[in-house]
């Protein structure tokens, strides 16, 4: 694989995407995934709003379709995680985590995000016994119990709605007043009758020994200190970038998104970025597809201008 | 290409097959509906032709055997449970990459 010239890091839909854009350049391509392609996709049970689908579509054969339609114009494809990155004379060599090394031309960083942590006491250690970040995973677990949803923007919403059919009650649990997910969401999950929002509070510790048994929760408004019985907790409060193991001349926001033109080109000259891990307003499928297309013909502009 | 040495285990001969194993049994608790547990599905695969002879690489569906994920108390998959003279050795929740099972395996063989 000496002469690929591009390496694409990552395989949610942002990586595919720009897979299926440069191979049709005719690119010759390596798709890196660290496991199986998908990305976060593979955290949701269906997919309501992707163009194309009227009718929404199961998650997983939406991540089937992709992977198919990214491999039909020919692209190579490995395992392998990249450790380390770095800008030398002929384009950018990277390290890998078994040993290996490549040099590219040209890098899409599609590393995506990964659910964000409460960062409370009792979180980690019931990791697997009650805390959950994939309801799509472990909700059928909670047939006929209480559980409760921490978040207020679409994920932590969609995820309630998905909830409601296997738990007896959903508490949603807010840090503010209001909802943040799109008004089509906020009307369903609010008119929901197994889903009781729990407004301005914040979860200060989850509890039990083997499993979840309570959360202990805080009014932010009142101050009032609370006790809440549930045996199960999902948790959507936002995503942390997969960036760390980027060079510091990359340059990212004070959450560690990597800020690209809308060429979705970086700071380093050869590195490109698309998808979840980049700095932007709207993290969905359809975004992300869009920047792997960019970042795609970026990549073929660079070659043919070089 | 799923591997013909990945053992399908159930309720009934879980006690047989991972619990008076002679060698070491990595056990996958897996359902269809989630789509983390397709995504290391062919890592399990790799897994059970590389650790042949060497350990038991099985898969348990949690919706067909209800019994048994209650009894270790699994509320989450996938989840691998690595098993040696029917003690639990390690426990690993969530998808991971290769690497990290190998790790925990070797600790035990």
């Amino acid at each position: 694989m000496d002469n690929t010239q591009l390496v694409i890091v990552g395989s949610g839909p942002a990586g595919m995407a720009a897979a299926l854009y440069a191979s049709r350049a005719r690119i010759k391509t390596l798709l890196l995934e660290r496991i199986s392609p998908g990305g976060q996709m593979l955290l949701t049970h269906w997919v309501d709003n992707y163009l194309g689908f009227p009718d929404g579509i199961m998650a997983y054969e939406l991540v089937e379709k992709m992977t198919a339609h990214a491999k039909r114009f020919g692209i190579d494809e490995m395992n392998g995680e990249v450790v380390s990155l770095v800008r030398v004379k002929d384009g950018i060599r990277m390290e890998l985590a078994d040993g290996n090394s490549m040099l590219t031309r040209a890098v899409i960083i599609a590393t995506g995000a990964n659910p964000k942590r409460l960062n409370v006491p009792g979180e980690q250690e019931l990791t697997g016994k009650g805390v959950s970040y994939c309801a799509t995973c472990d909700g059928p677990f909670y047939r006929d119990q209480t559980v409760a949803v921490v978040g207020g923007g679409d994920t932590a919403v969609e995820e309630a709605m998905f909830l409601t059919k296997f738990a007896r009650k959903v508490y949603l649990i807010h840090r503010r007043d209001r909802l943040r997910a799109v008004a089509l969401l906020q009307e369903k999950a609010l008119s929901e009758p197994k889903i009781e929002p729990i407004w301005n509070t914040v979860v200060e510790s989850v509890n039990g020994v083997n499993a979840v048994e309570s959360l202990s929760l805080l009014n932010r408004v009142t101050g009032e200190r609370s006790e809440l019985p549930v045996s199960g907790v999902f948790v959507f409060v936002g995503l942390a970038p997969n960036t760390s193991f980027l060079p510091a001349e990359v340059k990212m926001d004070e959450q560690g998104f990597i800020l690209t033109d809308e060429w979705m080109k970086t700071s380093v000259s050869g590195i490109l970025a698309a998808g979840d891990c980049r700095a932007k307003p709207l993290r969905q499928i359809i975004t992300a597809v869009g920047d792997g297309a960019t970042a795609a013909f970026a990549v073929s502009h660079m070659l043919t201008t070089e | 290409m799923s591997s013909e040495k990945v053992i399908h285990v159930t309720d009934s001969d879980f006690d047989t097959i991972v619990m008076k194993s002679s060698i070491p049994v990595l056990v996958d608790f897996w359902a269809a509906w989630c789509g983390p547990c397709r995504a290391i599905a062919p890592v399990i695969d790799m897994l059970a032709d590389e650790y042949d002879g060497k350990a038991k690489i099985c898969k348990m569906n949690v919706d067909e055997n209800p019994s048994t994920p209650g009894k270790f108390g699994i509320r989450a998959i996938p989840t691998m449970i690595i098993f040696k003279d029917g003690k639990v050795m390690d426990q690993i929740t969530g998808a991971v990459g290769k690497a990290a099972i190998d790790t925990a395996l070797n600790r035990v063989i």
